[in-house]
C-alpha cells in the first residue's frame, strides 16, 4: 500500500475522532438551546472565548472517555509492530493482519508503537487524574482556609505558616523527594494520602451536620447516606495489599501504586494555593451584612462558613478551579517529563514528550502530537476560565 | 518599617530551618541510606553489614542529632578506631589533629558529593554561576517584553491590540517549558524542518554563550513566565486608566502618550513588581526543565543528577540554596511592595 499524503492523514484523523465530533455537536446544540436555564454555564455561550475554551476542553474530555472505551484509537497503545520503528506519519503497516487498521496515522515511535493511539490514550490519563486531584486540593484548601480566614488569630498564623512552608519548596524538588521508589517503599506518600484524603470526609460531614443540626433524625439519615460510601471509598483507597497500610479486609478497588503517589503529590502541591485564595475570600466576605445577620440569628460558625461565606465566594473559586486543572495538567506533564511516578511505558503526554525529545533532531513526529495535545487542553482551560470570569463579573 | 523587616527575617529563618529539616529527613530515610551504603560499599552487603557501615559512617544516630551535626549546631560525631580517631569533622579537615568540633552548613562545610567526587560547596557555587547567567538573560528578555505587552494591552482595554496581546499572553501561560522547548527545537534546529537557525543543545554555551546556542533556552523559560506578568500588568494598567486623576489629566488636555508615560505607568507598575519577584521561584522550575532539555549543566541539571543518583549531601546543598533563593525573593517582594506603595508605607 502507498503511504498516505498529508491531506489524507488529516482527513483520516478527523474521521477517527467522529464520536467526539458527534458528542461535541450534541453538547453544544443542547447547551445553546437551553442556555437561559443553565445559570453561569449557560451564560458561557454568550462569550466567544468561553465557547472556544469549552470546545477545546470538552474535545479532550470526550476523547479521553471514548479512548477508555477503546474507540478512536487505531492500535493498542503498547502494541509494537516490527518494521514501524520511527516511521513517518501515514506509513502503511508492512503486513497488516485482518481487521487491523492499515496505517500508523502519526507514525511510529522509537519502540514501533502508534503515536496517534498513544496520544489519544494519554488524554484518558489526564482526564482521570487532573480534575479529581484538583477537586481534592480544593476540599483540603476550603476545609482549612475557611476557618483560617473566619477565625483569624493564632489558627490563621499556624496554618498560613504551614502553607507558606509548602509553597517555598520548588515543585520539582518536592516531586523528586516524594516520588522516588525509595520514599514510596517507606510509605510516606501513603501516610500523606491518609491525611489528605480524610479532608473530603470532614468537609461533607461538617457541611451536612451544620445544616441539619436542629433536626437530628434527618441529620443522621443524610449523614449516613453520604458518609458511609465515602468512608468505604476512603478505606479502600488508602488500603493496599502488601504495603505499610494493609488492615482493611473489604478492599473494593486498588489504585495502581504509581498513580496514587502522583495523585497525592499533585494534591499536596496545589492545596496551599487554594488555601490562600479561600482564606483571602473568607476574610473579605466575613465583614458583609448577611454574615452579621447570620451571627445575630445565632447560627454556628461552621454554618456561616459553609452555607453563607462559601456560596458567595463561588465565582472566583470556579474560575480558579478551571485554571488549576490546567496547572495540574502541566504538573502531571512535568512528572512524566522527568520519568517520575507513572510507569515508563505509560502513554501519558509528559512521558511521551520525554521519550520523543531524545531523537528530536532526526524524528519530529513522536514528540510533537502529545506536546500540542497538552498545549491545546491547557489553553482551552485558560480560555474557559477567562470566559467564566468575564461572564460572572457581568452580573 | 524596621520591626516589619526584622519580623519577616525571623519568620524566614524559621521557615528555612523547618524546610531544611524536612528535606534532611526525606533524604536520610532508611531506604536511601541503605542504597547509599550499597553503592559506597558493595551490592552484596547483608543487612548487618549495611547497619555496621551506616554506624561507622555516622548515619546511625537519631535524626535530630544528625540534622544538628549537618547544620553545624551540634559537634560532629567522633569514634575511636584502630588507626586513631575518626569523625565527621576529622574527615573534612586536612589535618586530623586540628579538626574543629563543629562542622556543618553554618561553618561552610557542605559535605562531599558521591556522584561528582568533589566538595558540594564548590559544585553548587560553580553550577549556580552558570544558572545565574541563564537567569540574568531570562530576566533581561522577560521583564521588559512582559511589561511592554501588559502596558500596551491595558492602555486601551477592549481594543484590537488588547485582544491580540491578551490572546498571546494566554497562549504563553498555557505552554509549559517542556512543550515550548520541544516545539522550538523541532522548528528551529532539526534537519527535518530545515531552518537550523539555532543549536538544539546549550552545552557549548557553558563556556561561550552566543546568540546561536543560548537564545532558545532563554526564550523557552521567559515565554512561560511572560504571559503571567503581562496579564497582571494589563489588569493593573487597565485599573489605573479608569482612575479619577487620569480622567482629570485627559480633561486638562494632556496628550495620550503623556498620560500613559507620566501619570499611569508609575502606579501601574507597583503590582507587577511583586509578581515579578514571586515569579523567580517559578523560574527555578523552568530552569530545571530547560537545563535538562537543552543539556545545560547548571543548577537545575545538578538537582536532577543529585536526586536521580541518591547523592544525599549534594541534594541537601541544592535544596538549601533553592529554598533560600525562594525565601529571599519573597522577602524582597514583601519589603519592596511596602516600600513602593505609599498607601501601605504611611499607614
Amino acid at each position: 500500500m502507498e503511504p498516505l499524503s498529508t491531506l489524507q492523514i488529516a482527513l483520516r484523523i478527523l474521521g477517527q475522532f467522529l464520536p467526539v465530533w458527534i458528542a461535541l455537536v450534541v453538547l453544544f446544540a443542547a447547551s445553546i438551546r437551553f442556555k437561559r436555564n443553565l445559570g453561569l454555564y449557560g451564560k458561557l455561550f454568550d462569550s466567544v472565548i468561553g465557547m472556544i475554551g469549552l470546545g477545546l476542553v470538552m474535545f479532550w474530555v470526550f476523547t479521553g472517555i471514548f479512548a477508555a472505551m477503546d474507540m478512536i484509537i487505531t492500535h493498542g497503545p503498547l502494541d509494537q509492530l516490527s518494521g514501524m520503528k520511527n516511521e513517518p506519519p501515514g506509513t502503511p503497516l508492512p503486513d497488516p493482519e485482518d481487521g487491523a487498521y492499515p496505517w500508523y496515522l502519526l507514525g511510529g515511535d522509537n519502540l514501533a508503537r502508534d503515536v496517534f493511539s498513544r496520544m489519544v490514550k494519554g488524554a484518558w490519563i489526564v482526564v482521570q487524574i487532573a480534575p479529581l486531584a484538583t477537586l481534592f486540593a480544593f476540599m483540603v484548601g476550603i476545609t482549612l482556609g475557611l476557618p483560617a480566614g473566619y477565625y483569624g488569630g493564632r489558627l490563621d498564623t499556624v496554618l498560613s505558616f504551614l502553607a507558606n512552608l509548602i509553597l517555598a519548596f520548588p515543585v520539582i524538588l518536592l516531586f523528586y523527594l516524594l516520588v522516588t521508589p525509595e520514599i514510596v517503599a517507606t510509605g510516606v506518600p501513603q501516610y500523606m494520602a491518609v491525611v489528605l484524603f480524610i479532608f473530603p470526609l470532614v468537609f461533607f460531614g461538617v457541611l451536612i451536620n451544620s445544616r441539619y443540626r436542629s433536626q437530628p433524625r434527618r441529620n443522621m439519615t443524610v449523614l449516613a447516606i453520604v458518609l458511609i460510601p465515602l468512608v468505604l471509598a476512603y478505606l479502600s483507597l488508602i488500603n493496599a495489599q502488601g504495603t505499610r497500610i494493609d488492615f482493611w479486609p473489604l478492599d473494593l478497588f486498588d489504585v495502581p501504586g504509581g498513580i496514587l503517589v502522583v495523585f497525592v503529590s499533585v494534591v499536596f502541591v496545589n492545596a496551599p494555593t487554594v488555601f490562600r485564595i479561600v482564606r483571602g475570600l473568607a476574610m473579605d466576605i466575613k465583614t458583609r451584612d448577611y454574615v452579621a445577620a447570620a451571627q445575630t440569628r445565632g447560627e454556628g460558625p461552621w454554618y456561616i462558613m459553609l452555607w453563607e461565606i462559601l456560596p458567595n465566594a463561588r465565582g472566583p473559586l470556579i474560575v480558579d478551579f478551571c485554571l488549576r486543572i490546567g496547572y495540574t495538567t502541566i504538573l502531571l506533564g512535568t512528572l512524566g517529563f522527568f520519568g517520575l511516578g507513572l510507569p515508563p511505558e505509560s502513554p501519558d503526554w509528559g512521558s511521551t514528550i520525554n521519550e520523543g525529545r531524545k531523537l528530536l533532531s532526526i524524528y519530529l513526529h513522536p514528540a510533537l502530537p502529545p506536546a500540542f495535545a497538552l498545549l491545546s487542553l491547557v489553553l482551552g482551560l485558560n480560555l474557559l476560565a477567562d470566559g467564566l470570569r468575564e461572564e460572572s463579573l457581568r452580573d | 518599617m524596621g520591626s516589619f523587616i526584622l519580623r519577616r527575617v525571623g519568620v524566614m529563618l524559621l521557615t528555612a530551618l523547618c524546610l531544611t529539616f524536612i528535606v534532611f529527613c526525606l533524604t536520610n530515610l532508611y531506604p536511601n541510606l541503605e542504597k547509599l551504603a550499597k553503592t559506597q560499599g558493595n551490592f552484596r552487603m547483608s543487612d548487618e553489614d549495611v547497619a555496621r557501615w551506616l554506624d561507622n559512617n555516622g548515619y546511625g544516630g537519631p535524626m535530630l542529632v544528625k540534622y544538628g551535626e549537618w547544620l553545624g549546631a551540634l559537634p560532629g560525631w567522633t569514634r575511636e578506631t584502630e588507626d586513631g580517631m575518626d569523625g565527621r569533622c576529622i574527615r573534612a579537615a586536612e589535618d586530623p589533629t586540628e579538626a574543629p568540633r563543629f562542622c556543618g552548613i553554618i561553618q561552610g562545610y557542605w559535605g562531599y558529593s558521591t556522584v561528582f567526587k568533589e566538595e558540594v560547596g564548590g559544585i553548587v557555587a560553580k553550577r549556580l554561576g552558570l544558572t545565574g547567567i541563564l537567569m540574568f538573560w531570562v530576566l533581561v528578555l522577560m521583564v521588559p517584553s512582559a511589561l511592554l505587552i501588559g502596558v500596551l494591552a491595558g492602555m486601551r482595554e477592549g481594543s484590537v491590540t488588547d485582544r491580540t496581546l491578551s490572546t498571546f499572553s494566554i497562549i504563553t501561560t498555557a505552554t509549559p517549558e517542556y512543550v515550548s522547548g520541544v516545539i522550538f527545537i523541532a522548528v528551529f534546529t532539526s534537519s527535518t524542518v530545515g531552518l537550523r537557525w539555532f543549536k538544539g543543545t546549550a552545552t557549548s554555551a557553558m563556556e561561550n554563550p552566543t546568540f546561536e546556542n543560548f537564545f532558545l533556552p532563554v526564550l523557552t523559560i521567559s515565554l512561560y513566565g511572560m504571559g503571567y506578568i503581562a496579564r497582571m500588568t494589563r489588569a493593573s494598567m487597565a485599573e489605573v486608566m479608569t482612575a479619577q486623576y487620569i480622567r482629570t489629566a485627559r480633561l486638562k488636555g494632556v496628550s495620550f502618550p503623556n498620560i500613559v508615560v507620566k501619570h499611569a505607568l508609575r502606579n501601574a507598575l507597583i503590582a507587577p513588581f511583586t509578581v515579578i519577584m514571586l515569579q523567580v521561584p517559578w523560574l527555578l522550575n523552568g530552569v530545571v526543565i530547560v537545563e535538562t532539555l537543552f543539556n545545560y549543566k547548571g543548577f537545575g541539571w545538578t538537582l536532577v543528577q543529585a536526586a536521580g543518583n541518591n547523592d544525599i549531601e549534594l541534594l541537601l546543598g541544592v535544596s538549601v540554596v533553592s529554598v533560600i533563593v525562594v525565601l529571599l525573593t519573597q522577602l524582597i517582594s514583601d519589603i519592596g511592595y511596602v516600600y513602593l506603595n505609599p498607601r501601605i508605607r504611611i499607614s
